[in-house]
């Protein structure tokens, strides 16, 4: 483990016990469940925008998916992009659509940082191979 | 943030059951059933109970999970003798939640002394207390670490369900 694991915030201790699972049987865990993780809520993602488009006042319904994505950003310890889905869901209590589409804006920039982050770290990872550690995103 | 409430209701055996969780011997290794609608989820929890020794099966519905279980009248699994040493369920899921699956299964003679653990990502105390008053022998807040199911394996395989209900307690910590 090094200091430099999610020192600016974007993952946090779930992260870090995913990669705990990790072992020679199950090398490249945490690569599959991110690789899963960004397949699974793209769909997630872009109904959510559908919904904002079409109804944006319908806030249970952009609620209740919001909860399934920020399940799922919890699950993999995707720290920021769950705050931006936080702040998203208290616009939805709120009523506010401009809140809402102003949130959505932030998660996705969040939620596209982070892949790129991912996508470099794994690689490096492979390159160093499965004993090192491999420095994590910042 | 007070994420995990810890140690709550849980049965205990009289006898410690000789059963040793590293043994890679299958019949010796618990079977757990894991139902969660999360494919995310579904894959972190597998391997976090593999991990911990376990045989797992994760279906993604309640109403899956009671087919598999031989409860689901209009489907049988046809495994009469299925032996499932623990559920673990997700709380909020689409059709049949967690809670509903939980009191279908303590509801049936066949099935209601397999111990079920409900998970959730809100840590709600009304959820939580309602969860345990109808039967779940534990929950867990997500996400869910190794810690929580080591916790769970390590009850569990202790549980001498086939006799020892006296030493059941109840110990609620915040």
């Amino acid at each position: 483990m090094t200091e430099t694991k999610g020192c600016k915030g974007y993952l946090d201790e779930q992260f870090v016990q995913l990669e705990e699972l990790q072992d020679d049987t199950n090398p490249n865990f945490v690569e599959e469940v991110a690789t899963l993780f960004y397949r699974d809520s793209a769909r997630l993602l872009a109904v959510i925008e559908q919904t904002m488009v079409r109804n944006p006042q319908d806030f249970t319904k952009l609620d209740n998916y919001m909860h399934q994505f920020k399940g799922s950003c919890s699950s993999i310890g995707a720290k920021k992009v769950k705050a931006e889905c936080t702040q998203f869901r208290e616009y939805c209590k709120a009523g506010s659509s401009d809140g809402c589409m102003r949130t959505f804006q932030q998660l996705k920039r969040e939620y596209s940082t982070l892949k790129k982050q991912l996508e470099a770290y794994f690689q490096l990872a492979r390159q160093v191979g499965p004993r090192e550690s491999a420095t994590r995103p910042r | 943030m007070a994420r995990n409430s810890p140690v709550l209701r849980r049965r205990r055996p009289e006898g410690i059951d000789g059963f040793d969780p590293s043994q890679s011997d299958h019949s010796q290794q618990a079977h757990v059933l894991a139902v969660d609608d999360s494919l995310v989820d579904r894959k972190v929890i597998e391997r976090l109970l593999k991990r911990s020794c376990c045989k797992v099966t994760a279906v993604d519905s309640g109403r899956k999970a009671l087919q598999f279980l031989g409860l689901d009248e209009e489907k049988r699994s046809g495994v009469d003798d299925l032996k499932i040493d623990l559920i673990i369920t997700d709380y909020c899921m689409p059709g049949m939640t967690g809670y509903e699956l939980m009191k279908k299964i303590k509801e049936s003679s066949a099935l209601r002394e397999i111990p079920v653990v409900i998970m959730s990502s809100e840590n709600v105390l009304a959820r939580i207390d309602r969860c345990l008053e109808e039967g779940a022998d534990d929950f867990i807040v997500k996400p869910v670490k190794l810690s929580d199911v080591k916790r769970l394996t390590d009850c569990m395989i202790r549980e001498n369900r086939s006799n020892n209900k006296a030493g059941q307690f109840y110990d609620r910590a915040m």
